[in-house]
Formats: C-alpha cells, structure tokens, sequence
C-alpha cells in the first residue's frame, strides 16, 4: 500500500466582522488553496463565525522563540519619553 | 561537572521555570519548552478526545435514514456534522504537539490510541439517539467545559470553541426523551430502556474512581485536567437527576439518593469490571467501530491521491508558463 497522505497543513485565520483583526482559529489540511479555503469554511465558520477568511501554508509562517522573550519584548520602560505624561504642558493649553 | 550531571541540571531548570508557569496560570504554547511528560499526556488525551468525537458520529450515523421525521433527520445530520468538526479541532490542537495526521489516525487503527468507550455500545432504538444526546453529550460537556480551563492553549481553545456547539447537541436530546416520555406506553418504555442501558456507562465516562486513576496525578499538578474525575462524574449525576424526574424517567440505581450533609447524590457501586471488558476491546461494538473506520479510511485513500496528483500536474503547469 502506498504510504498514506493527509495532505499538508493550513493555518486559518478569521475575521469576525469587517473591519476586525484576523484571529487565528486552528488549523485544516488541503493539497492545495482552493481545497484549503474550502476547508476552512467548512470547519471554523459553520456558525457565521467569520465574515473572511485566510490560509497560509504552515511551514511559510515564522514563529519567535520564547527563549528570545525577554529580549524581544522587553516593554522599553526606561524610555519615559515615549508616554504622553512625560511632557509638561504649559498652563491653560486645552485639547491636547 | 560532568556532562550528566549538567543535563540533569539544566532539565531541572527548566521543569522549575514550567511549573512556576503553570502556577501562575500562564497558558503554555506550541513553541513553549515543556516536559516530554507533559507533552505525551497531551497527545495521549488529544488524540483519545479527537478519535472519540470522530467514532461517535457512528453509533448515531446509524439512525439517520430511519430519523422519525425531516425535522428530526435535519437536526440529527447537524449534530453529527458537529461531531466531525469538533474531531478536527482536536486533530488540529494535538498536531501543534508535534505528532502528525498520519501517526494519529495510524496509533488509533493499531490499537495503540483509545476512543472512549462509550461509543462501543449499539444505538438499538430512536430513544438511543435521545439518550446519546441528553446523557452521553451532557457528560462529554460536563468534562469539556472544566477543560476549557486546561493549561495548554491550543486544547483549551479547541474546548472553547466545542462547548458553544454541544449545548444544542444536549438539549436536542433531551428534547427527544422528553417527547417519548409524553408519547405512547411503548414509547415510554423504550425511552426508559435507552435510559436503563446508558445510564452505566454515561457514568463510567469519566473514567475510574480518583483513588484507581493512573494518569491523574501530574495531570492535576500541570492542570491538564482541572478537576478530578469523581468530582466530574458527581457535577453531572447531580444535574441529571432533576431532568430524568422532570419528564418521569427513573434511574436505574436502587442506591441513588440525595445526601443532605454532602449536598450531593450518593450512588451505587459501579461495575468497573464491564468498563475494562469493553476497554479491553470486548464491548458490543469494539470490532465494528475499528472496522468501519479502517475501511472508509482505505476507500477515502484516491481522493487524497487524488488531490496530490492534481496539486502536482498544476504545479507543473505553472513552472511550464
């Protein structure tokens, strides 16, 4: 018997309603994008979850390594100046 | 320091700083560093979860043909539909764990991956779809909504996603319970026997008794699971029983009665020794859920290949351009 294949690996990812942030709901496999697509409808948005939806190919994404946490989002705080607060405003300046 | 002994100390630490995670309450991700412990619990649980909401589209596919009317035949299709989607975002989850489809669907043909039990009983009459639904799905959702507070991310998202859908796969079944139970004195009947011969094993569920289980103690610790399975197995008897009175069904369990000081239902003794018959593969329908699955696999196998092929000529078509 030939060796079996699920297919390869999609990310999907789902836009709520327009205008809203794509959030990634899970994962479908697929041999190619319109089967993917497909898919994806199929699985995440059989509910009106979603008004549009992605794929992309698992392997084309590039995760960060929790090790390089601290580094990569060290939240900076020693730079004050970046906070509106910092700044004194003069005396009786309005909407600013 | 030899070579060892720094190992042990670096895997030391890096237990320290996951378990200080999960003590926090942070979710771990695919990426994260985690036990090998941890991550073979996970793929044990997922994948036992994945292939049981796949097995249990079985025992109720049986009755869709023979669904007592179009509203019935309508809503029965939906819930098994489900069924299969909540399979997949189960595979989806413990894939992030690093263990493939293939490795999946092949641990569960080789035996070696467990479904739950429950789908290896025989759904014999049209109340066993009510009972499936009222009971089986209820205790599946009593377990799915502690999960979704479980430790790993992509699980716990899964589980949240599942209990929006299950509520209905519930209700539809009670539903159905509740509509015999007003029926004729065969219907009730045959209502009150789905109950007789799911109540057991709806218990047995959750698995055995917290003193008698293997897998609870670095599950709790890590909180895969976040609570025990007596405590799960007392939520759901505790729930049921005012719905079973409700539309006049009884409980097969002479012991069954409520405990003032606990707050809670005393029940009697559960037969462990079926529950390990029918794990052990000697249920009424252990075979049949296997062989089923094996075959349909297999005669789904061109489409895969099919699909391959067709990715394959018209990647070559575009290179050819």
């Amino acid at each position: 018997m030939a060796t079996d294949s699920q297919l390869a690996i999609w990310e999907v990812f789902m836009q709520a309603k327009p205008g809203a942030n794509y959030i990634h709901a899970g994962s479908v496999h697929a041999s190619d994008k319109k089967m993917a697509l497909q898919n994806a409808r199929d699985t995440y948005t059989r509910r009106g979850e979603g008004t549009s939806i992605w794929v992309v190919p698992s392997d084309a994404i590039v995760a960060s390594n929790p090790d390089d946490n601290d580094m990569l989002f060290d939240p900076a705080n020693d730079k004050v100046y970046r906070h509106p607060t910092f700044y004194v405003m003069p005396e009786g300046a309005k909407a600013i | 320091m030899d070579v060892l002994e720094k190992t042990d100390s670096i895997q030391a630490e890096m237990l320290r700083h996951f378990e200080e995670k999960i003590e926090r309450g942070d979710a771990i991700e695919p990426r994260d560093k985690m036990p090998d412990a941890y991550r073979k619990h996970l793929i044990r649980q997922m994948s036992q979860h994945a292939h049981s909401e796949v097995i249990g589209m079985q025992p109720e596919g049986n009755w869709i043909t023979r669904a007592p009317s179009l509203r019935a035949k309508q809503i029965l299709l939906a819930k098994i539909q489900d069924e299969g989607g909540h399979g997949l975002y189960l595979y989806s989850a413990a894939e992030t764990l690093g263990v493939s489809r293939e490795e999946l669907i092949g641990q569960l043909h080789s035996g070696k991956a467990k479904y739950s039990n429950i789908f290896n009983y025989p759904a014999l009459t049209w109340a066993d779809i009510g009972a499936i639904g009222w009971l089986v799905d209820g205790a599946a959702i009593v377990n799915q909504v502690s999960l979704q507070r479980t430790s790993y991310g992509p699980y716990s998202r899964a589980m949240v996603r599942i209990c929006k859908e299950e509520s209905f796969h519930q209700r539809q079944g009670y539903e159905i319970m509740s509509k015999m139970m007003q029926g004729t004195k065969d219907q009730q009947e045959m209502a009150q026997d789905a109950m007789n011969r799911w109540w057991w094993p709806s218990l047995m569920m959750f698995g055995p008794h917290d003193s008698e289980s293997p897998h609870t103690g670095d599950a709790v610790k890590w909180k895969i699971k976040r609570h025990s399975n007596d405590e799960l197995r007392q939520k759901f008897i505790d729930k049921t029983v005012q719905q079973a009175e409700v539309i006049g069904l009884t409980i097969p369990d002479a012991e069954l009665k409520w405990n003032e000081a606990k707050g809670h239902y005393d029940h009697g003794p559960i037969d462990w020794n079926e529950f390990y018959r029918v794990i052990g593969g000697n249920g009424p329908c252990n075979r049949q859920r296997m062989e089923h699955h094996k075959r349909v696999h297999a005669e789904g196998a061109w489409v895969r290949e099919a699909a391959e092929a067709y990715r394959l000529r018209k990647e070559k078509e575009l290179l050819h351009l």
